[in-house]
């Protein structure tokens, strides 16, 4: 058992360690965001396809697939958020204020990430509550028949589209600094590589914010699918 | 009473004198290593690379510095690089070539023995530094880069940019810190030495105030080692630091300890020249410029007092009208005259009027003809730092505008007197890199200060020290003992009496007051009258200074006028030591130039053309010897003691750059 | 001649609370620096009866690595590659309000007014900032070739001068550019490599117990550094010890 600990506590107790764990786990939820994204896209070429997709997922290795998935999707969530906040605990104990403040180069982005983060976090509940759980009995029996049908249903609601625009925004924000921050603390950004990966993570953070955004939009003003 | 000297140079042919020392010294059992306590004060180069390898050693080591680190001492700020007689550029140079120069550039006021021994070292220097991970430039080959510095004819400087300093000291630094972390050294930063402890005529101990709680307290160890640098700052403005003073060193002289050569000071000719009375210190350019960058002020006074009302601009003074004295002198080194030389000859220049700068006190240092000749993106790539440093403070562009510089107190070469075991006069205090008067005669050439620092800190020091430590008994005093108790009453009551004058005049307005008239009368170049004028006037300054000086504030917490006051005090008083010396010694030699002796058209080499009228004229047979005063209490002069210099090896020729 | 107002934080001692207080500085010549200006008016303090505000300085060109306020919320102010010292009064307007503040940092106790106690820094190093080699033991300086790139490398880290702005700028107030520019520095060369593991490992643990935060990847560190060191050693210093962090806990 200590064998095991040991490292735990070792990578958990260094500043480095924790944030390894931060860019780790922030890996693995941009590439299942990607992943998930092609799912969603996959609602422009038509129920019969999307609702295949969603049977496909829910069936893979006996359906248990997903069960694997979602738990290590929690893991890393938890892993990430954990870690960030004792991070961001840390950094507020570590630094006093000045009397005048001032920002010489970071962006906006980056000194949001614990609210964009926080607010992610909300409405990746509420997400899973929505389309997952289906805590609305009538959304769930449409789900059943067909989970297209559920989207379409679901963004009819004109908050929810909101909620899930603003909170698609602050994801972007979000993957903005975090992808390119990712490359830093695992040891991969150089002042030459800067360059590619500045333009990696902005192209993927706008390929992903329109992705996401664009069925919503899609659904709520131009009715689509309706 | 006057005495001679007695360096204890060791017997036997030059070449073999260290290695025969070595062999010849004591050595301290291993076992007994850890009983000696070896007080360090400083944290340079000398006393960093001391405080490292004692505690490597197995001594027990404290070590004190005023910095908040040890890694902030001034060795820091040395540009250009260090010397070695590695030969790596297979161009002729060798420990015997080394040691030449060196005597030569000090005007043969140096110790044969000492210099060679610094010459023999300075190879080992280069091997530990690299070891430590020193990033010296390199060639695409992966070997050390060298260059030819401040008029070498060989390629003898190891350099890391424009940073050597830092670099060597950083190194130095580590080493220091790996013996802090194992317990080998205890360090005390912010911390000021106030007085030294001597227990039976033996320095067994230090005073010191702690500069943020303000206390003061003892220390006592088996043998103190003073590595506290030079005391350029007397003249107020100067290159060194703003914390750079002699008070370690003057509070050794009041317990006994001679201070040797102490006329002997470094004009850097390349400087930013003074731009106000607000300024606090000057700024040393890199000598390196002078490669490429012509010196020259117009030949016409009108001109320049157009210059300086900004009527015209540099570029506007056509070629005919243009004066290179330093060319038009010494053509055959030019520009690369060595540092005294092309000091005074601006200094004549600006006062014949002809000085450019606001205040009249400066000389251009030009690059248009090396632009046209090399290209901008050459000179940019050789000097772009340099020039960028320049922009910064003076506010000009000099790829535009030629710079304007004008000669700075660089550096000292009289420290206090030590033997070749580098201890002092008073038995167990040792002095170390610029803090002593060893090794560099009248002059130092450039590129050797980083050198002498570390020979003495990591391989001159580490062995001597054992030939008087094997003659004590370790852990003989105690801070209850009642010298101690003593020197520190006398150390408070010093502290309360500045605090307790409460007068119309800060610190600086004295050291001010101090600087110009230092400057004037006993800096570039020296007389009888002035300097006498000196010796009438740094009195009054001190007696105005003990009953009208203004230090605000307690003695229990961090102030920094009371820690200023501290040291203007002692420099008052050293600098009338410094009068006496620059007085008695009725020659020039190096940086002591008296206006009385100089050669002049009236002289045979004059008219044989073999040296300028207007080069220092030594007057070996009269003042062939180490100048090492005592100090006497202020009411009284202080006493002259000789040490011989005896030339074996070398013999003392004329300097001509001519 | 400038007319400035300038704010200033005092405090007496480590213990007291400080607050800002507000100066005149009236006739600043142009051409002083920054450093002259506050002696120009620390002058008037002590002429009027007060006393002198306090801070670290002393090669007044830019080595040695004193000086340490921060200006308008900037370390160093906000102009690039540049220290306290190094500022001239003729970046400033006539009218100006300067704000003046210590480099701020837990681990960066005030002494005095705008002094604090940087020795932090200090035990970073003594943890494993260095080649462990005894005096006179070393091989020809020759014997080992080091390609210039990596010479260059090395040097570019080593520029640093140990002065907190890095740290001071920081919203998190890591020492993470500080520590890396060392471990960088000394991982460059060959010499460094028999205790690179070792080294990045303890000097990370040293960083952490003094109590800094850690770094958001938002590089106000390498803005502020006055001799302009890159955050690229930091993501050196990432890879190092998760390198090393591995070796030590699961192989040796």
């Amino acid at each position: 058992m200590n064998a095991l600990l040991c490292p735990i506590t070792a990578v958990w107790n260094s500043s480095i360690g924790k944030k390894l764990l931060v860019a780790l786990t922030g890996l693995a939820l941009v590439l299942f965001l990607a992943g998930h994204l092609i799912g969603n896209l996959l609602i422009y070429l038509g129920a019969e396809a999307f609702d295949e997709y969603a049977k496909a997922l829910h069936e893979a290795l006996r359906g248990g697939g997903v069960w694997i998935a979602r738990i290590g999707l929690l893991v890393c969530l938890v892993i990430h958020v954990a870690a960030t906040i004792s991070l961001t605990r840390a950094n507020r104990a570590a630094s006093p204020k000045y009397q005048h403040e001032a920002v010489i180069q970071a962006t906006k982005s980056s000194r949001i990430m614990i609210w964009s983060g926080l607010t992610i976090l909300a409405f990746v509940i509420f997400h899973l509550l929505h389309f997952t759980v289906r805590v609305d009995s009538e959304l769930a029996e449409i789900a059943k028949a067909s989970p297209h049908k559920m989207v379409i249903v679901g963004f009819s609601n004109g908050l929810v589209v909101l909620f899930y625009l603003i909170a698609m925004t602050l994801l972007c924000s979000h993957l903005s600094h975090g992808v390119a921050s990712m490359f830093q603390t695992l040891g991969f950004r150089s002042r030459k590589a800067a360059p590619l990966i500045a333009f990696l993570s902005k192209g993927y953070t706008l390929v992903i914010w329109l992705g996401f955004c664009s069925i919503p939009i899609a659904i709520y003003f131009f009715h689509f699918g309706c | 009473m006057s005495f001679v000297l007695d360096s204890k140079i060791p017997a036997g042919p030059l070449d073999q004198k260290w290695s025969k020392h070595k062999m010849d010294s004591k050595l301290i059992n291993p076992a007994n290593k850890r009983k000696f306590t070896i007080l360090v004060v400083g944290s340079g180069l000398a006393g960093g690379a001391a405080a490292a390898t004692l505690s490597e050693l197995g001594y027990k080591v404290k070590c004190f510095c005023y910095q908040d680190s040890p890694r902030r001492a001034h060795s820091i700020a040395a540009q250009g690089g260090i010397n070695a007689a590695k030969n790596y550029q297979n161009d002729g140079d060798s420990v015997r070539r080394l040691f030449y120069d060196t005597i030569k550039g000090g005007d043969f006021r140096s110790r044969e023995a000492n210099v060679h021994r610094l010459a023999e070292v300075s190879v080992n220097i280069i091997d530990q530094c690299v070891a430590q991970g020193v990033p010296f430039a390199r060639e695409y080959g992966g070997l050390l880069d060298n260059r030819s510095f401040g008029g070498a004819q060989v390629s003898r400087t190891f350099y890391a940019r424009g940073q050597t300093g830092q670099q060597l000291l950083i190194g130095c630094y580590q080493a220091l810190e790996k013996e802090i972390h194992k317990g080998g050294v205890e360090m005390h930063p912010r911390t000021e030495l106030l007085d030294l402890v001597l227990v039976d005529g033996h320095a067994k101990g230090i005073i010191v105030r702690d500069l943020v709680t303000g206390k003061v307290s003892s220390h006592a160890g088996d043998a103190v080692i003073m590595a506290t640098g030079g005391y350029g700052n007397v003249f107020f403005l100067s290159t060194n630091a703003m914390g750079c003073n002699v008070t370690a060193a003057w509070r050794a002289a009041r317990r006994g300890a001679l201070f040797a050569n102490p006329c002997y000071t470094q004009i850097h000719p390349t400087c930013i020249p003074v731009s106000g009375d607000y300024q606090s210190k000057l700024t040393l350019m890199s000598e390196s410029l002078r490669n490429d960058g012509r010196i020259w002020v117009p030949k016409s006074k009108e001109t320049a007092e157009k210059l300086r009302k900004k009527q015209i601009t540099a570029d506007q003074v056509a070629d005919d009208d243009r004066d290179y004295f330093l060319e038009r002198k010494y053509p055959s080194f030019g520009n690369l005259s060595p540092r005294d030389i092309s000091s005074r000859a601006a200094k004549e220049v600006c006062d014949e009027g002809r000085g450019i700068a606001p205040t009249g006190l400066g000389v251009y240092l030009d690059f248009r003809d090396a632009t046209k000749r090399l290209g901008e993106s050459t000179i940019r790539s050789r000097y772009g730092n340099l020039f960028q440093m320049y922009d910064k403070i003076a506010g000009e562009d000099p790829y535009k505008q030629p710079m304007m510089i004008y000669p700075a107190v660089h550096y000292t070469m009289g420290g206090l007197w030590v033997d070749y075991n580098l201890m002092s006069n008073i038995p167990g205090l040792h002095v170390l890199g610029e803090a002593n008067f060893s090794d560099h005669g009248a002059n130092r050439l450039g590129a050797s200060a980083l050198m002498q620092g570390l020979a003495d800190g990591y391989f001159v020091i580490p062995t001597t020290i054992a030939n008087y430590l094997a003659t004590q008994k370790p852990g003989s005093a105690s801070v209850n003992d009642s010298a101690f108790k003593q020197a520190e009453e006398e150390t408070n009551s010093r502290v309360n009496q500045l605090l307790g004058i409460n007068g119309k005049r800060t610190v600086d307005s004295f050291h001010r007051e101090l600087g110009l008239l230092m400057w004037d009368n006993c800096g570039m170049a020296r007389n009888k009258e002035g300097l006498e004028e000196n010796l009438k006037r740094i009195p009054e300054i001190r007696e105005e200074f003990w009953q009208n000086v203004r230090i605000p504030g307690a003695g229990n917490l961090a102030n920094m006028e009371l820690e200023k006051a501290g040291r203007v005090a002692d420099f008052i008083e050293f600098a009338e030591v410094m009068c006496h010396d620059a007085l008695s010694r009725e020659e020039s030699c190096g940086g002591h130039f008296r206006t009385e002796h100089q050669y002049t058209e009236a002289d045979p080499e004059v008219q044989s053309g073999f040296i300028a009228s207007g080069e220092a004229k030594r007057h070996d047979d009269t003042f062939g010897y180490v100048a090492a005063w005592q100090y006497n209490g202020n009411d009284q002069a202080p006493t002259l003691h000789k040490e011989p210099l005896i030339f074996e090896d070398v013999h003392p020729s004329v300097r001509s750059y001519k | 001649m400038l007319n400035l107002t300038l704010k200033v934080w005092r405090q007496k001692t480590s213990q007291d609370t400080g607050s800002m207080e507000t100066y005149d500085a009236k006739n600043i010549p142009e051409e002083a620096s920054f450093l002259e200006m506050l002696d120009i008016v620390n002058t008037r303090i002590i002429m009027s009866g007060g006393e002198p505000i306090h801070f670290d300085h002393d090669c007044r060109e830019g080595i040695c690595g004193s000086c340490s306020l921060t200006i308008n919320g900037v370390p160093h102010s906000k102009e690039k590659g540049i220290t306290t010292c190094q500022i001239h009064m003729r970046k400033f307007k006539e009218g100006d309000t300067i704000w003046i503040e210590p480099f701020r940092a837990r681990a960066f106790p005030v002494v005095r007014d705008l002094i604090v106690d940087r020795s932090a820094m200090d035990r970073i190093i003594a943890a494993g900032g260095y080649i462990d080699v005894r005096t006179g033991s070393a091989v020809d300086a020759n014997s080992i070739p080091i390609s210039k790139m990596d010479a260059d490398s090395a040097f570019d880290a080593a520029a640093c001068i140990g002065c907190g702005a890095c740290i001071a700028a920081c919203k998190n107030s890591s020492a993470m550019l500080f520590t890396a520019a060392k471990v960088s520095h000394l991982g460059h060369l060959p010499q460094g490599q028999p205790e690179r593991d070792k080294r990045v490992l303890s000097m990370v643990r040293q960083m952490d117990a003094e109590g800094f935060g850690n770094c958001t990847n938002q590089y106000e560190c390498e803005a502020a550094c006055p001799k302009e060191i890159s955050v690229d050693h930091i993501a050196r210093m990432n890879r190092d010890f998760t390198s090393a962090l591995i070796k030590e806990q699961l192989i040796s």
